[in-house]
């Protein structure tokens, strides 16, 4: 194999002639301003390693494949930009596949490029082969297999293009070992001919958008419900505009926590299974409820048949398949989020409706987000004080189970971009690696995972990848020794049979310093708020281990199937 | 209820796993899907045939539409239009009977393209309604074998489209 000489490398992007596919790789990288690549090498991709030698691109080398592509989707969540990740072939490639699936399910931007066996090898069962666009097709927005280097560099920027555009997901690139070493006879088309990729973006129909505001202003009790999608499309400040003309209740999704700012009054914070009983009575109650950029899940409707039984439903969407997928839309809007939010902020009128806010007031006082501070920490109260410390400012990740309902309803969140969750797909183990990948992209801000035992276990190897970058990311493990959502499940729901739930912990702190990372244990609340602050201020990566109550539940709790405003409010609320 | 999709994809390798993956994953039922070129040497037609009520039939158009590689998507609801399945059926023929199922051969506008001793095998080509009557039939004579291609649609002239979506894709 010889490689080309490598030199000063730039984004020289005028000839391909002659060049192997792993130059037209890096070339195409650098043409699309790939700053940070997360991966891990392997044989099919050693090429692509070679060319990577003395690249400005910064390679971040993870301890697994998964932890690459979480990192990817933590970097692409908080700064907008596209997660790059690269991985070799086979087992490479096949461990990325929970990380691609969880990008999918939230919309999130990221390009995943993964080493093949040879072209004529392809089907013989090859060391490492597995048929990875046949595995990722149905967790990837697109995938390519490349079988000439003629197509690399226009397979490269068609992928960038659609994994950032539209709705956003996850395309995968294959690219057979021998690709890599060819070298091009031709200059790539860059036509972008994509005869069957037409995203809608932009504006909304104008006669749609006059109705839709036409029926807010009519409205007495109107419910906006924000997703995900009013942050991909960095659309909050049109819509804390429009809910302020309009005074407007807005409730969020997991994924749309930080779209719209929790400490302003119209806020009704988290709707849904787990959410406050204010916002999930506020949707069952309106007469108009507005979702943009939210796709109706089953974790926010409760059953669908009873769900705002008198609302006008009016849904923004980016995505015409998610209208009318699940609830029947009255008056559906296709488009970018922010450009129908500011299309249709003209046409809002400012209403009082005194009745409904003193509705929604009532219901606040009455039904609060609460825990009681006695006995053993509560695991509400280390992230309640935690927000308060960071002034609700930091860049919060998240693993997936009951710290992460908590940390939902109590960090207080303010800004777009902040939360770093997995809400669709619900991948335990999210939380470490997308709290570093978001870490690389804010390298000044303070990041912090809070993180269940159980989640924290699946991935906690990527420490060192923070260690060794430099990356001053906290964790937060709050440990009750259970998989606590589902031993919570099995509580109430299977008369206390706790089955595979026990989850003895090790010493967190002793592999924390052996990875070389800070940490600390704190077993009692006289500690936890020194243990916070020394946390929060320490220089590097830090690992605060917290005891806490074993058998807290998660309240409030809509039951699966039950209605929306059916919630068991636990004691306190 | 069955519907009928046709569906304009570019030729590539991997579109028709795309689309029959699309299907299995959401869990759609696929009666029938037949692929083959069109005028354009770049794109093909998928003429799919599903079953389910008119939501799912939108779902399935919208979730279509998404698929990269899939250029245009027609649903023939309520449009008026012309479908055609082929089906190539051996039955069994002792010499006797002969003249009766050629008989009904030439009614149904079918033809024999192959006959031996004991069977003959029938190429007939209709829609599908037709299509099973002739099986209703001929099973009492015996049935071999029997190959169908699925259904291929077509709207009649002027309009050109039905209710057509072009493109609608995020």
């Amino acid at each position: 194999m010889t490689q080309e000489q490598q030199g000063g490398q730039s984004a020289d992007t005028s000839g391909f002639i002659g060049h192997t596919g792993a130059k037209i790789f890096h070339q195409m990288l650098l043409e699309e301003g790939v700053d940070i690549i997360f991966g891990y090498p392997g044989g099919s991709v050693l090429p692509i390693f070679d060319e990577l030698y003395d690249t400005p691109i910064q390679f971040i080398l993870t301890r697994h494949e998964q932890g690459a592509c979480h990192m990817a989707d933590g970097y692409a969540r908080s700064t907008g930009k596209t997660g790059v990740v690269l991985a070799t072939s086979g087992p490479g490639a096949t461990n990325l596949v929970t990380g691609l699936a969880t990008a999918m399910m939230d919309s999130i931007p990221m390009v995943a490029f993964t080493g093949q066996v040879k072209s004529h090898l392809i089907g013989n069962d090859a060391f490492q082969e597995a048929d990875t666009t046949g595995i990722t097709r149905p967790v990837c927005k697109h995938n390519y297999l490349c079988k000439d280097v003629n197509d690399l560099g226009r397979i490269i920027k068609e992928a960038f293009h659609i994994a950032s555009s539209g709705r956003p997901g996850p395309v995968l690139v294959d690219i057979p070992v021998d690709i890599t070493v060819a070298k091009a006879e031709k200059e790539p088309d860059f036509s972008m001919s994509l005869p069957g990729y037409k995203p809608r973006g932009g504006r909304g129909n104008e006669r749609q958008v006059k109705l839709a505001c036409e029926a807010i202003n009519n409205a007495e009790r109107p419910v906006l419900y924000v997703g995900g999608g009013v942050i991909l499309s960095n659309g909050s400040e049109a819509l804390r505009a429009i809910a302020q003309k309009g005074k407007l209740p807005t409730t969020t999704t997991l994924l749309g926590l930080g779209a719209f700012d929790e400490t302003d009054p119209l806020s009704l914070k988290m709707l849904g299974m787990h959410g406050t009983a204010y916002a999930n009575h506020a949707v069952q109650q309106s007469d108009c409820l507005v979702s943009v950029g939210a796709r109706f899940d089953d974790r926010v409707t409760g059953d669908l048949t009873k769900f705002a039984p008198k609302a006008k439903i009016i849904h923004i969407d980016i995505d015409p398949a998610s209208i009318s997928k699940t609830v029947s839309v009255d008056i559906p809007l296709v488009g970018d989020a922010k450009c129908i939010l500011e299309q249709m902020l003209p046409y809002i009128e400012t209403k009082e409706r005194p009745q409904w806010h003193g509705q929604i007031d009532e219901w606040k006082k009455k039904y609060p987000l609460a825990y009681k501070a006695e006995g053993n920490i509560k695991p509400q109260e280390v992230i309640d004080q935690l927000g308060k410390m960071t002034d609700h400012d930091a860049i919060i990740a998240t693993g997936v189970g009951q710290h992460q309902m908590w940390a939902a309803q109590f960090y207080g969140w303010t800004k777009p971009r902040q939360i770093q969750t997995s809400g669709g797909l619900g991948t335990m183990g999210y939380g470490v690696p997308a709290a570093i990948g978001a870490q690389f992209g804010n390298p000044d801000k303070l990041v912090v995972d809070i993180d269940g035992d159980g989640s924290f276990s699946m991935t906690m190897v990527e420490i060192i990848t923070a260690v060794r970058y430099d990356m001053p990311t906290k964790f937060i493990v709050l440990d009750n020794d259970y998989l606590g959502m589902v031993r919570q499940w099995q509580e109430m729901f299977y008369s206390r049979r706790y089955s595979g739930v026990a989850h003895p912990c090790p010493e967190f702190t002793m592999i924390a310093r052996g990875y070389g990372a800070q940490a600390a244990k704190i077993t009692d609340r006289s500690e936890l708020a020194d243990g916070l602050n020394e946390m929060i201020n320490s220089d590097g990566p830090y690992v605060l281990h917290v005891c806490v109550e074993q058998e807290e539940n998660v309240f409030p709790m809509v039951a699966a199937g039950k209605a929306l405003d059916d919630m068991v409010m636990g004691e306190l609320i | 209820m069955k519907h009928v999709i046709s569906a304009i994809v570019e030729n590539q390798p991997g579109v028709l796993a795309h689309v029959a993956g699309m299907f299995a994953a959401r869990g759609y039922n696929i009666d029938s899907l037949v692929v083959g070129r069109t005028e354009d040497p770049a794109l093909s037609r998928m003429t799919i045939v599903v079953i389910g009520d008119e939501q799912v039939l939108e779902q399935v158009r919208k979730q279509l539409e998404k698929v990269i590689n899939v250029v245009r998507v027609r649903d023939f609801m309520d449009a008026d239009y012309i479908q055609r399945d082929m089906m190539l059926i051996r039955v069994h023929v002792t010499p006797e009977k002969r003249p009766e199922v050629l008989a009904l051969v030439e009614m149904f506008r079918a033809k024999a393209v192959d006959i031996c001793r004991n069977s003959m095998m029938v190429e007939i080509a209709g829609p599908e309604d037709k299509i099973e009557a002739f099986i209703d039939l001929v099973r009492p004579y015996g049935i071999h074998e029997l190959a169908r291609t699925g259904i291929i649609a077509m709207q009649r002239g002027k309009s050109k489209t039905g209710s057509e979506t072009q493109n609608g894709k995020a």
